[in-house]
């Protein structure tokens, strides 16, 4: 990261607080929310050395292990944690950091990664390994967690879980930011937060998920919402015409926000797109996916009068929703009460 | 295996049918098998789907929702919620890799106390066939996840 040292503020560098950015199965999309703070940075600069982050500085594992315990102040965690790199990583900066936030979607509740939970660990190597139509493999191999080549080299790599977690599953987390990626007004909070608490004007907030609303996105949703609400017909996003300013249960679009925690500033909503839930469930449900089915089910339109149908007919009804599961817990099926699909023998 | 089996079932019956139909039938001393558990709550729409997947991560082996027939809601149409929710968790929970006949749903009536031993034998033993459910096995240390918080989504 380029900085332009001053000689007064170099003075000051030993006071400034070290932070890290790290990443566990990740694509990477909370690095760029944090670059997002643009002039913002700033002002975190001023405050904090970026001391680990892979993908904006050069570091390796080694200089975080030579660190003294709590010698980072803060960590962002992003990413689930599915191998034993991911694992190792979140206990090593656990015990270098004074503060750990599990910070996006996939670090909060498993996220999209976390949908690999509705398969096993051998599927998905058969499928990456073998199955694809462009793989060549007629030995089968597999990757394994050491090798040693034929010149004697020793080569470890992590090995892939059975399950993905999320962060909290795996160590103590102190505070957890949902959403994917977390918005820039929700990291310019942060940045407050952390700033209040360096400058010594506010103790940290309490333990648990920050920067987000106890109400679902409903409450804050700018849309004019009717009184009632059924829909008639699912529709599919990519090919309806949107009314921007209407429901979009109204308009037999998905969206989850009903069952879903506030505190995004309705960012897919002012941009004409349904929520998906990525902010979780609201501290009063235990299962995002059940809350979600609970609210769709009771507004989806049953044509006739429903005391005459057969429960045949109500069954076909709902076979109209496709995959349940991977739309209803899209973000948050390691954190489920379920957690995982199992197979009955 | 079978005949050693003893199934976990939670029941969860609605205070005005179910739960009176399963109040006469224990008067009038019908005999049923002794592998479940009765959950009362006001309407059969206030089990809420977490209540049901909840059960399975403890280890339940079956689970049945009973209320008062179609048109017969106490609460006018709490029961019409239920089914289409029972619809949808059933297809769920196959994609979750239970056989979907582990969730039951039953009318049952007041009056009814014949139809709700029936019923609940019959739930138990199909349930038996099937065996102890796949999640048994990682509940077997599973601590409940915390009491639903007042305030509540139903």
């Amino acid at each position: 990261m380029p900085s332009r040292p001053v000689s007064s503020r170099r003075a000051q560098m030993s006071e400034k607080i070290k932070i890290a950015i790290a990443q566990g199965a990740t694509c990477s999309g909370c690095d760029i929310a944090v670059l997002d703070l643009d002039v913002e940075l700033l002002k975190l600069f001023e405050v904090a050395n970026l001391t680990f982050a892979p993908l904006a500085t050069d570091v390796k594992y080694k200089d975080v292990e030579a660190m003294d315990d709590g010698e980072i102040t803060i960590c962002l965690y992003h990413g689930a944690v599915r191998n034993s790199e991911n694992e190792h990583i979140a206990k090593l900066l656990r015990k270098k950091s004074v503060i750990m936030v599990a910070y996006g979607a996939c670090a909060a509740f498993g996220g999209i990664p976390g949908l690999a939970n509705v398969t096993t660990k051998n599927r998905i190597l058969d499928t990456v390994y073998d199955d694809t139509a462009t793989t060549v493999n007629s030995e089968h191999t597999r990757p394994q967690t050491h090798y040693v080549s034929p010149e004697g080299h020793e080569l470890e790599l992590p090995e892939l879980y059975e399950s993905v977690k999320a962060l909290d599953d795996v160590i103590d987390v102190d505070y957890i930011i949902g959403a994917c990626p977390p918005t820039r007004e929700m990291n310019v909070k942060l940045l407050g937060v952390v700033l209040d608490f360096v400058q010594g004007k506010a103790d940290l907030p309490p333990k648990g998920i920050i920067l987000a609303s106890e109400r679902t996105l409903c409450d804050e949703c700018p849309r004019q919402k009717p009184d009632k609400v059924f829909i008639d017909e699912i529709k599919s996003v990519d090919y309806t015409e949107l009314d921007p300013d209407k429901c979009f249960l109204e308009q037999g679009i998905m969206c989850f926000g009903p069952a879903t925690r506030a505190g995004c500033d309705s960012k897919c909503i002012n941009v004409n797109m349904p929520c998906r839930g990525c902010m979780g469930p609201t501290a009063a449900v235990l299962d995002h996916g059940a809350s979600c089915l609970s609210a769709f089910t009771s507004i989806l339109k049953v044509s006739g009068s429903e005391s005459e149908l057969p429960e045949e007919e109500i069954e076909k009804l709902m076979a109209k929703m496709r995959d349940p599961l991977g739309t209803f817990y899209r973000f948050t099926l390691p954190k489920s009460l379920l957690q995982r699909v199992v197979k009955e023998t | 295996m079978e005949d050693t089996f003893k199934p976990k079932i939670i029941v969860f019956c609605c205070n005005w049918c179910a739960y009176a139909g399963g109040d006469l039938a224990g008067i009038s001393r019908y005999q049923i098998k002794p592998y479940f558990r009765v959950i009362r709550t006001m309407c059969s729409a206030r089990v809420d789907p977490e209540w049901i997947m909840e059960a399975f991560r403890l280890g339940a082996d079956g689970v049945m929702v009973a209320g008062c027939h179609p048109g017969d809601c106490h609460y006018i149409g709490g029961n019409y919620r239920t089914r289409r929710r029972i619809a949808l968790l059933r297809s769920l929970l196959s994609q979750f890799g239970l056989n979907p006949q582990r969730l039951g749903l039953a009318w049952i009536s007041a009056g009814e106390a014949e139809k709700f031993a029936m019923t609940i034998n019959d739930f138990i033993e199909r349930v038996t066939k099937l065996g102890p459910s796949p999640y048994r096995t990682s509940a077997a240390d599973a601590e409940p996840a915390g009491l639903v918080k007042e305030g509540a989504d139903v």
